[in-house]
Order: C-alpha cells, then sequence, then structure tokens
C-alpha cells in the first residue's frame, strides 16, 4: 500500500515545493480576485442589490464568497497549466516513462493543487469578519471541505484541459472562453433569481453553481441571513463531490490516452 | 532472457510524412550505440518509441525478452532515459530531483539516500547536491540527469542528443562516463546525435537519413567503405567544375552546394593534378582519411547539415 502511494506523495509534495520557491505565484492568484472583490463590490454595492437577497447583504457581502471561489479556480488553473509544457518537454516526460500508473501521477497533481488553493483560499478566509461573517467550530470546518472538495474538483477541470492542450496559448483560450463563464454562471457574480430564464437554466446546469452555493450556505451556517432561491446545502455537496469524482475519472483517463 | 534490443520493421507516420520507415537492429548489452543522423531524420521519433513515450504506427521492438508494448511496464524499470530537453525540475534542488525520482522507481528511506549519495560521487557532483538546479552549468545539469536516469540500476541507457549544448570539455568528460558504465557496470547505452565526432566514440553506429537506416557498423567498418582518401574541393562553381573534374578524371564524386567530394586512391597526387588543371575555379582543397562525415554524404548523396 506504501508503495501505491509513494509516487503520489511525491508529485504532491513537488508541487508544494515548487510553489514555495516562487511565492510570488501567491500574489498572482490572489491579487487579481481582490482587486476585482474590492473595485466591483465597492462599485456595484451602491447600485446594485442582489435580488431574492436580505436587504442588509450589501453587494460586496454578496460578492465575497464568489472571489473566494475565484481564488480557487486561479490557483487550479495555475497550478495545471505547466503540464503542458512539462508533458511535451521536460519533467512530466521522466515521469511518464516511470513505472507508475496514470492514476497516481494525476492524484498526486490534483492534491497539490487542491492544497495550494487551499491554503489560498484560506487566507482570503481571514477576510470574512471585515463582512459580518462569525465562524463556529461546524460552519469552519463545512466551509473547509467544501473548499477542499471544490478546489480539487477545479483542479483535476484544469487537469483534463492541460493534459490535451499541446500549447500553453490553447489553455489560455480555454481558460477565457470556459472556464471564467463557468465563473460568471455560478451565482458568484449574481443571483439567478432575476435573471431571464435561459440563463437560470444555464446557471441550474452548471455545476460550479452548487460549488458556489455550498461554500455560501457553509459560511453563514452560523449567521442569521437569508440566502434567496438556492438549492440546500445538502443537495450542493452531493453534486460537486460528484463533480469532483468525474472530474477526477476524466483527467486520468485523458492522461492515459496521451503516450503508452 | 536475452540482453539485447531488437528492432524489427519499425515504422511511424505524422500524418503523411514517414519519420521512420522500416527500420531493423539489434544492439547487444555492453555495447554503446550511436543513432546518427541530421535533424529531421527520424531519431527523435524512434527515441521517444523506444523510451516508452509514443505508439510506432507499426512494426515491433523487443527489449531483452519483453515486448515493448505489451510489457512495457517492466520495461521501463529496465530503462534509464536522458531526454534532450531538460528533464529536471529546475526549483528543486539536485538531490531533491533524484529523490523524486527514486521514489517513482519505489526507491525509499536508506537505500535510496545510499543510492543518491553513491551516484553523486561518482558524477562528481557531490559538493553541489543541496544547490537548486537552475544555479548549475549546462555540464552540470547533463551530469544531473544522467545522475538521476542511472539512480534505479536500469540495464538501458537511452540518451537523446546528450552532447547538446555542452562545451567540448563537458563532451569529452560526458563521453568517458558513458565508456565506463558500459564496460564497468555491462549496461547498454544507446544515444542520438547530429555530432559526427561523438559518433567516434561508439562500439557502432547507424545511420539514419529521412526515416531510412541506411547503414550499420563499427566507425571503422563505416569508414573501411571508402578506400583511398577522401579530397574535398570548395569551388564557386560547383556544377561546372564536377562536370569537368569528372571528365577529365577517373574518380567517384559527389556534389553538395559548392562543396566537390571526391574519393580516390593515392589524395596527394590527385590534388596536384586537379589544381593544376582548374587552378582558378578552386578556393579551397582538403585531403584526408575519410570521416563519418564522408560516408554519410556518400550513403544518403545529401549534405550533412
Amino acid at each position: 500500500m506504501l508503495n501505491v502511494l509513494l509516487p503520489v506523495t511525491t508529485i504532491w509534495w513537488r508541487e508544494i515545493i515548487r510553489f514555495y520557491r516562487q511565492r510570488s505565484r501567491l500574489f498572482g492568484a490572489i491579487a487579481q480576485p481582490l482587486v476585482f472583490w474590492i473595485l466591483i463590490g465597492s462599485g456595484l454595492s451602491a447600485s446594485f442589490q442582489p435580488s431574492g437577497i436580505s436587504e442588509e447583504t450589501t453587494y460586496i457581502d454578496y460578492f465575497y464568497p464568489g472571489i473566494v471561489v475565484l481564488v480557487l479556480l486561479f490557483t487550479a488553473i495555475f497550478a495545471t497549466i505547466s503540464v503542458v509544457n512539462e508533458r511535451r518537454e521536460g519533467f512530466l516526460q521522466g515521469v511518464l516513462i516511470a513505472p507508475v500508473a496514470r492514476w497516481s501521477i494525476v492524484l498526486g497533481q490534483a492534491l497539490g493543487g487542491t492544497t495550494l488553493a487551499l491554503l489560498q483560499g484560506v487566507l482570503l478566509l481571514f477576510l470574512a469578519p471585515l463582512i459580518g461573517i462569525r465562524f463556529g467550530l461546524t460552519s469552519l470546518c463545512l466551509t473547509l471541505n467544501v473548499m477542499a472538495i471544490l478546489a480539487f474538483g477545479l483542479t483535476n477541470l484544469g487537469l483534463i484541459i492541460a493534459w490535451r492542450m499541446d500549447s500553453t496559448q490553447g489553455f489560455h483560450a480555454i481558460m477565457n472562453l470556459i472556464l471564467i463563464p463557468i465563473w460568471l454562471l455560478s451565482g458568484a457574480f449574481f443571483p439567478s433569481t432575476g435573471a431571464p430564464s435561459w440563463l437560470a437554466w444555464v446557471m441550474k446546469l452548471n455545476p460550479l453553481t452548487y460549488g458556489v452555493t455550498a461554500f455560501r450556505k457553509s459560511l453563514y451556517l452560523d449567521s442569521a441571513t437569508t440566502n434567496g432561491n438556492m438549492p440546500t446545502l445538502e443537495f450542493s455537496i452531493l453534486i460537486i463531490s460528484l463533480f469532483c469524482i468525474l472530474t477526477y475519472l476524466g483527467a486520468t483517463y485523458t492522461a492515459s490516452t496521451k503516450t503508452v | 532472457m536475452n540482453n539485447q534490443i531488437t528492432v524489427n520493421n519499425l515504422t511511424h507516420t505524422y500524418g503523411s510524412r514517414r519519420a521512420l520507415d522500416d527500420v531493423n537492429f539489434t544492439v547487444p548489452r555492453g555495447e554503446i550505440f550511436c543513432l546518427l543522423g541530421p535533424n529531421g531524420s527520424g531519431k527523435t521519433t524512434l527515441f521517444k518509441i523506444l523510451s516508452t513515450l509514443m505508439k510506432p504506427t507499426s512494426g515491433s521492438v523487443d527489449i531483452f525478452g519483453y515486448d515493448l508494448y505489451n510489457k512495457s511496464k517492466a520495461i521501463r524499470k529496465l530503462l534509464g532515459v536522458v531526454f534532450q530537453h531538460p528533464g529536471l525540475d529546475i526549483k528543486l534542488t539536485v538531490t531533491e530531483n533524484l529523490r523524486h525520482h527514486g521514489h517513482l522507481y519505489g526507491l525509499k528511506g536508506k537505500t535510496l539516500k545510499l543510492r543518491i549519495s553513491e551516484l553523486l560521487e561518482r558524477f562528481g557532483i557531490s559538493d553541489r547536491s543541496h544547490d537548486i538546479v537552475e544555479e548549475l552549468s549546462g555540464g552540470l545539469k547533463k551530469r544531473v540527469e544522467i545522475a538521476k536516469a542511472m539512480l534505479h540500476s536500469p540495464s538501458i541507457l537511452l540518451l537523446d542528443e546528450p552532447s547538446s549544448g555542452l562545451d567540448i570539455g563537458s563532451r569529452r568528460q560526458l563521453s568517458d562516463h558513458l565508456s565506463s558504465l558500459a564496460t564497468t557496470e555491462n549496461i547498454l547505452i544507446l544515444l542520438t546525435t547530429h555530432v559526427l565526432d561523438e559518433a567516434d566514440n561508439c562500439t557502432r553506429v547507424g545511420i539514419l537519413d529521412s526515416g531510412r537506416l541506411v547503414s550499420i557498423g563499427t566507425p571503422d567498418e563505416l569508414k573501411g567503405s571508402i578506400t583511398g582518401d577522401v579530397v574535398l574541393i570548395e569551388t564557386t562553381n560547383g556544377e561546372t567544375l564536377s562536370q569537368a573534374i569528372a571528365d577529365r578524371f577517373d574518380v567517384s564524386l559527389k556534389l553538395t552546394d559548392n562543396y566537390i567530394h571526391i574519393e580516390c586512391e593515392h589524395g596527394y597526387e590527385f590534388v596536384k593534378e586537379v589544381v593544376a588543371a582548374f587552378p582558378d575555379e578552386i578556393q579551397s582543397v582538403r585531403v584526408g582519411r575519410p570521416t563519418l562525415e564522408d560516408i554519410f554524404i556518400k550513403l544518403t548523396g545529401n549534405p550533412y547539415v
């Protein structure tokens, strides 16, 4: 058993060390969402009240969980984009010809990305009290768990794309075309309550909607507030857990089809 | 278990382009086998296939009695591979790179630690073991790469263009290291190169041209295929001069760009006559024993670039 996990842990460890030696990446993944949050949040707070959300919740409050999820998404993207080049010319070639199963390579990479995303997400959690969120032990544990599940799923989604791509430009195109819209239409940016019905449907089918919902609900578990018309916490966690499993299987499959 | 690599009728196509065309050869253990060819000759394709990174379109490869594609896991343990592009993580230290590699091959703990220091010692990099790889010179990086490839005690070492980016001194060191690995540890070494001098240090050389293995033999055997000397004439007007020489002398010649390659029994005699006959058309003349470059030109008719 230990020998099966050895490649997983060593690949995971490498991701952590790399990150530690390139700490500026931390800035990259956190700064942009943070600036978005402050600028867009403050700007829209005055003129925009999210529909179906209680009066005392201003837009900047509403936007906060979405921003944390954006940080998770960005970290997942940054952690996986290196796969594109490393697979074709570099470090990963050596990993690919080692007598190691593809599932363990992918698991190591995914856990590495998850750890980094979680680390940066947690940094943002320190801002939660600023907008009136009070954590109890339950809500904190639940929040961290939801973040971990979500980060693992998003990293695997990044891996599915990265293992397929032959260039980082391709990766950027997919990111702009698919990943950012998935985030925009997850309830992170605006609630589905007032949206036209076609858009509300797209949001309902978007797996990340359940990620943002689960995260939002676990954040506010111990704070009395109304969250409008949203799926239940249990259902949301179920959906993102399924998302997690499917993306992991997808990433393993993609990695297996690349080379023998 | 037969201790050799056998490549049978290997063909690989990218779309309509044939990168490898019915390649056959056998390499026994203890030999340093060199695949020589210019860029685009199919070396890297062959290398990727042998290193289990890519499946060929058709043909088979047998490595120490295992079929490359049904027993790839068993084969992967036998292989140590040095890719052309750096395979080290430049953000990790030398030791961290080696440890990571060891873990992938199931080595751990004390055994791994011992093996790492053994290899660092062997390749003379013990004092750099805690340096981050990006701070090392090209020659040192290459040594770490080879140490990494040798870490799990493979029986076969594959190296793709190992000398690229190395200066003369590092090249010589590299070739000494490889020779000692082949003789003291009885390892099968297969390397690709486009540097002709390097092929001279190998047991046997296979010459690849446009995906075909045009010749195979020891460097001396290959050079023996040209009897006598080789005269190389540089001129500004290759076509007419080569025609004129062919009309006047009984020699076999090949023209590549503005160089005329001539094989003849007594080079120095011939040079006197040819220079006297065409004093104005000739810019420079070189006479010598055949080099692998001459063999390549003779076999393929193409300049070696």
